[in-house]
C-alpha cells in the first residue's frame, strides 16, 4: 500500500474533518468500516425504538449505577442510623440500609440517582417485553433471525435477574419480605431447596451474607453478561440488516429508509437524550421504592399491599392463585417422609416454565408448520398472520391475568370488592382468559383482513351521501391510490400443507400432526385481493358497490 | 380462482387446493413519489426551522444551569433543611435534567427531519453468505471431524466424553462453603426452654414479658421470645423462626384438638406469625371473624379451627405455642413449637418426627 502511494500523487482530504477522517484511517485502518456502516440504509418505523429504549435504558443504567457503587456499602453488618432523616434516629439497622438512606438523604443528587436508576430499570425490562412483543407479533423472529430471538429472550431473563438482585439490595422491609418469598419457594425444591436455601443465605434466612452476593452479581455478573447479550443481539442485527414493514417498494431483497449518516444516527442519537431526559423527569416527579418510609427489615412486621416490582408480578400473581387446600385436602404432600410443596412449586415454576419454553421454542415450531425455510426480511401485518398473532395474545393474556392476581389485593381494596372474590374470578380467568383471547383475536384478525379487502376493492368511505335521480341514496367510495393498495394486497397468505409421504413413502405420526396443525393454523383465512377481482369491482359495481357487493365480486370475496 | 375462503365455517378447509400462485398478484408499484417538506421548498421555512433547533439547544443549556443550581444552592446540611428541602432539590435536579437532555434530543430529532435530506434510499440486501462459500463450510467442517478420526475411535469419543462430563464437578464443589449444612436448625427456635426456665412471652420489638392479665378478650400482641434482644449474632436468624401472634378469644370458641388442650390459657393462645406459604409475617388479625390473614399472597387462618387454612395458598396450619402462665403471672412457653415453624421444606416431616419422639 505505501509502496503505491509514494509511486502515484497521494490522495489528500480536502476539508478538515476529511483530513481527520484520513488521519484516523491511516492508523487504523476503519475505511472498509466507514465505507460499509456510513451510509447504511436502515428502516424507520415508531414500533422500532422499543429496542432503542431497552439499549438506552442500560446505558443510563450503568451510568446511574456506577454513581451509586460509589456510596453504597452492602454489609449487613449492625449499625444504628445516625443520618439526616429524623424518624430513624438510633434505630437498629444494617449498613447497607443506612448507606442506602445517606444515598438518599445526605448526599446531593444521590436520592435523583437512586430514582432515576430504579425508573430506567423498570423501563429496561419494560421496553425489552414491549420490543419482544413488536417481534413477535410482526414475525420478525423467522428466518434468519431465529438465534436473535433466543438471545433476546435470554436478554429479558437477565434483566429480570438485574431488577431483581438489585431490588433486594437496600435492605428496607419490603425488599426483605421478597427475598423472604424467594426463600420460601426455594425451599419447597425437593431434594435440595434446604441446601439451596442454606448456601444462597450463608445459613439461616437472612442471615448476614445476602446482600453482598446479590450486590456482586448485581454490579459484575449480571451487567456483564447483559452486555455481551447485547453485543451478540446487535451484531446479528448488523448481520441481518434491519426488518421492514410491508408496503410499496419493500420487498425481502431490499432495504428501503434512511442511511445512517446523517438521519438515522441523528434520530437514534438524539432520541437517546429524549429517553434520558424522560426519566430525569420521572425520577425528579414521582417517588419510587421510598425505602426510608418501609424501615429496616425485621421479619416480624409487614405492610399490607405489598408488591414486587411489576416484572416480578406474574409468579408472585401466580403463587396467589394457587389453592393450597381443596377443602381438608392439602396441596402439600408428605411421600415416603419427604415433603412435596406443590402450593409453591407448581405455581412458581409451572406458569414461567410454559412461556419461556413455548417463548425460546416458538420460531422452530412455526418453521416446522409452514416447512418455511425461506429468509424474511418484511414483516407481517399482526392481522394478516391470524393464528400466530391469537397465539400471542393468549399468552400475553394469561401472563396478565397472573400479574393482575399480584395486585389482587389492591383491586380488591380500590374497587370494593371482596378479596377472596376477585381470586376465585383470577383463577377463573386463568384458565378461560387464554381462550377468549385467542378466539377474539383471531376474528378480529380475520375481520380487519377482510376489511382490507373491501378497501382495497371498493375504496374508502368518503361519507359523502348522494342521492340518485330515481331516489336511492348511496355513500361515494373513494378508489385508493396504487401504493396505499399495495399496502393492503401486498402480502402473503399462507395456506394448509396437507401431510405428505416421507422418502418411503410412509406418512409419519409427526406428519400428521404437523399437518393437523397446519390446518388449525392456516384454514381460516382471508386471501388478499388480486387485480383480477378489483377489475371485477369496477366493472360491474360502478355506483352500486356501496350499497350491496356485486354479485361477481361476492363470489370471489364472500 | 375464486375459492378463497374467508374463515365462514362452511367454506374452512376446502380452500386449500386453490394455489395462491394461481391468482395473479398485483404488481408492486415501487417507493411512493418523494413529497417535499415546507423547508426543502421555502428558505424562510428552513430558517424557521434552524431557529426552533437552536432554541432547542438553547433550552438545553438552561436545563444545566438549573441543575447546577439546584445542586450548589440548597445545602441538605442546613439548619432549617428537611425533607422538603430533599424533595425540591430532587424536583429541581429532575428538572434540571430532563431540559437539559430533551432539549438536545428533542433539537437533534427536529433537525433530522425538518433539515436533513428525507429521501428513502432503498438499498439491496447482501446475502448473509454465499451458496459457494455455504457448501464449502460444511465441507470444512465435515474435513475437520473426518480428520480427527472421532468417529472412527470411540474409545477416544467416550473417554473424553466421560472426562469433560466430570470436569466441572470441582467447580461446583468448590462451592460447598458458601453456606453450613442445613443439618436441623430450622426445627428449632429460641422458645425452647433453657437450662429448665420456660421462656416468657415479650413484646415485639421492645421486649418486655407480657403478664396474662394484660391480655383482654379481643386484643393482640406481637411477641418475641424474652433474651431475643441481647442476641449478639444471629438476632434476626432467631427472630425470623420466633415471632409469634398471641390472641385473647372467648375460651368458648376455641375448638382444642385433643391433646392441645392445654397449650392455651383462659382463652389465650400463641400462633407461629411465619406464614406456612413461603414464610411472609402474618400480621393481620381480624378480631371479628377471628382470622390471620398474611397481607404477601392472602392465606387465611381461622384462629378457632386452630389456625386451619380457609382460603389461599397455604397448605398447612400455623404451628400452636404451647403457652402457660408462671408464677409472677407472665406468659411462658412450656416448650418450643412442636412442628418446625415457617414455609415447608423436603426434610421438614422428619424433622416433626424426631421433634415428637
Amino acid at each position: 500500500m505505501s509502496a503505491a502511494s509514494t509511486a502515484e500523487p497521494a490522495f489528500v482530504a480536502k476539508t478538515k474533518t476529511g483530513r481527520f477522517t484520513d488521519f484516523v484511517d491511516q492508523r487504523v485502518g476503519g475505511s472498509g468500516i466507514l465505507r460499509e456502516f456510513g451510509r447504511k440504509v436502515f428502516p424507520d418505523h415508531w414500533s422500532f425504538m422499543f429496542g432503542e429504549v431497552a439499549l438506552y435504558s442500560f446505558v443510563i443504567l450503568l451510568l446511574s449505577g456506577t454513581f451509586l457503587t460509589f456510596f453504597f456499602d452492602p454489609s449487613m453488618a449492625e449499625t444504628h442510623y445516625d443520618g439526616s432523616y429524623v424518624p430513624l434516629k438510633g434505630v437498629e439497622m444494617s449498613v447497607a440500609y443506612s448507606s442506602s438512606l445517606d444515598i438518599s438523604f445526605d448526599i446531593r443528587g444521590g436520592l435523583f440517582m437512586r430514582q432515576v436508576h430504579h425508573w430506567a430499570a423498570l423501563l429496561f425490562v419494560a421496553s425489552i417485553a414491549v420490543h419482544m412483543l413488536r417481534v413477535f407479533f410482526t414475525g420478525a423472529f423467522r428466518k434468519p433471525r431465529e438465534m436473535n430471538w433466543v438471545v433476546g429472550s435470554v436478554l429479558l431473563i437477565l434483566a429480570m435477574a438485574a431488577g431483581f438482585t438489585g431490588y433486594s439490595l437496600p435492605d428496607d422491609l419490603l425488599s426483605g419480605n421478597g427475598l423472604r418469598i424467594i426463600d420460601g419457594v426455594i425451599k419447597s425444591i425437593p431434594v435440595v431447596g434446604t441446601y439451596i436455601s442454606f448456601f444462597l443465605f450463608g445459613g439461616e434466612f437472612p442471615g448476614t451474607a445476602v446482600i453482598g452476593r446479590l450486590y456482586m452479581l448485581h454490579i459484575l455478573l449480571v451487567p456483564a453478561l447483559i452486555l455481551l447479550m447485547i453485543v451478540l443481539h446487535l451484531f446479528m442485527v448488523v448481520v441481518h440488516k434491519h426488518t421492514q414493514y410491508p408496503g410499496p417498494g419493500r420487498n425481502d431483497n431490499n432495504v428501503v429508509g434512511y442511511p445512517l449518516g446523517p438521519v438515522y444516527a441523528a434520530k437514534a442519537g438524539g432520541f437517546f437524550f429524549i429517553v434520558f431526559g424522560v426519566l430525569a423527569l420521572m425520577a425528579g416527579f414521582f417517588t419510587i421504592n421510598p425505602i426510608w418510609n418501609y424501615g429496616p427489615y425485621d421479619p416480624s412486621p409487614v405492610s399490607a399491599g405489598t408488591q414486587p416490582d411489576w416484572y416480578i408480578g406474574f409468579v408472585d400473581g401466580a403463587l396467589r392463585l394457587m389453592p393450597g387446600t381443596f377443602g381438608d385436602w392439602q396441596v402439600e404432600q408428605t411421600w415416603l417422609g419427604f415433603v412435596f410443596s406443590f402450593n409453591v412449586l407448581l405455581p412458581a415454576l409451572v406458569p414461567a416454565g410454559i412461556l419461556f419454553t413455548v417463548m425460546f421454542m416458538y420460531p422452530w415450531i412455526e418453521r416446522w408448520i409452514t416447512k418455511d425455510d425461506r429468509e424474511h426480511h418484511v414483516l407481517d401485518r399482526p392481522r394478516n398472520a391470524p393464528t400466530r398473532t391469537a397465539i400471542g395474545m393468549a399468552g400475553f393474556v394469561w401472563y396478565c391475568v397472573m400479574w393482575a392476581a399480584a395486585g389482587s389485593d389492591l383491586i380488591a381494596t380500590h374497587f370494593h370488592v371482596s378479596l377472596n372474590d376477585v381470586t376465585y374470578w383470577l383463577r377463573a380467568l386463568f384458565f378461560i382468559g387464554p381462550i377468549i383471547a385467542f378466539i377474539v383475536t383471531k376474528r378480529v384478525a380475520l375481520a380487519l383482513q377482510r376489511k382490507d379487502r373491501e378497501i382495497a376493492l371498493h375504496g374508502r368511505e368518503t361519507g359523502r351521501i348522494v342521492r340518485l335521480p330515481h331516489g336511492e341514496f348511496i355513500e361515494v367510495h373513494a378508489p385508493l391510490d396504487e401504493y396505499k393498495r399495495y399496502k393492503l394486497v401486498g402480502f402473503e397468505s399462507p395456506e394448509v400443507l396437507p401431510a405428505v409421504p416421507n422418502e418411503h413413502g410412509v406418512v409419519t405420526r409427526k406428519e400428521k400432526r404437523r399437518a393437523f396443525l397446519s390446518k388449525w393454523f392456516f384454514e381460516d383465512r382471508v386471501a388478499p385481493a388480486s387485480p383480477a377481482e378489483l377489475e371485477a369491482a369496477h366493472g360491474h359495481g360502478h355506483g352500486h358497490e356501496a350499497v350491496e357487493a356485486p354479485e361477481a365480486a361476492k363470489s370471489l370475496s364472500h | 380462482m375464486g375459492n378463497h375462503s374467508d374463515g365462514s365455517p362452511n367454506h374452512s378447509g376446502t380452500v386449500a387446493t386453490a394455489g395462491q400462485n394461481e391468482v395473479e398478484k398485483f404488481q408492486d408499484p415501487g417507493i411512493p413519489p418523494h413529497r417535499l417538506r415546507l423547508a426543502d421548498t421555502d428558505p424562510k421555512a428552513a430558517k424557521r426551522a434552524e431557529r426552533q433547533v437552536a432554541l432547542l439547544f438553547g433550552i438545553s443549556v438552561v436545563g444545566t444551569l438549573i441543575f447546577l443550581v439546584a445542586y450548589f444552592a440548597i445545602d441538605l446540611g442546613a439548619e432549617d433543611s428537611s425533607i422538603a428541602t430533599i424533595r425540591l432539590q430532587n424536583m429541581l435536579l429532575g428538572l434540571g435534567t430532563a431540559f437539559a437532555m430533551l432539549g438536545i434530543g428533542t433539537g437533534i430529532v427536529h433537525w433530522a427531519k425538518a433539515l436533513m435530506p428525507d429521501h428513502e434510499v432503498s438499498e439491496e440486501r447482501h446475502a448473509i453468505r454465499y451458496e459457494e462459500d455455504r457448501q464449502a463450510a460444511v465441507r470444512i467442517v465435515d474435513d475437520i471431524v473426518e480428520e480427527t478420526g472421532i468417529k472412527r475411535r470411540p474409545l477416544i469419543r467416550n473417554t473424553l466424553l466421560g472426562a469433560v462430563a466430570l470436569a466441572p464437578l470441582p467447580a461446583v464443589a468448590i462451592f460447598g462453603d458458601l453456606g453450613p449444612r442445613p443439618d436441623n436448625k430450622l426445627a428449632h427456635t429460641l422458645w425452647a426452654p433453657q437450662e429448665g426456665k420456660l421462656k416468657r412471652l415479650a413484646r415485639d420489638p421492645d421486649g418486655t414479658p407480657i403478664k396474662a392479665s394484660d391480655v383482654t378478650i379481643g386484643s393482640a400482641f406481637h411477641v418475641i421470645p424474652e433474651g431475643l434482644n441481647d442476641l449478639h449474632e444471629g438476632k434476626l436468624n432467631e427472630k425470623a423462626k420466633a415471632v409469634v401472634l398471641l390472641m385473647r378469644l372467648d375460651p368458648a370458641s376455641l375448638n382444642p384438638s385433643e391433646g392441645r388442650e392445654d397449650w392455651g390459657y383462659n382463652g389465650i393462645v400463641a400462633y407461629s406469625k411465619i406464614c406456612t406459604h413461603v414464610g411472609c409475617p402474618v400480621a393481620l388479625y381480624e378480631q371479628q371473624t377471628h382470622h390471620l390473614l398474611c397481607p404477601c399472597h392472602q392465606s387465611t387462618f381461622d384462629l378457632t379451627q386452630e389456625c386451619k387454612v380457609i382460603f389461599g395458598p397455604a397448605s398447612r396450619p400455623l404451628p400452636q405455642l404451647p403457652i402457660a402462665v408462671d408464677d409472677e403471672g407472665y406468659l411462658v412457653a412450656t416448650s418450643d413449637f412442636k412442628e418446625p415453624v415457617g414455609p415447608s421444606y423436603w426434610e421438614r416431616d422428619m424433622h416433626e418426627r424426631s421433634i415428637n419422639s
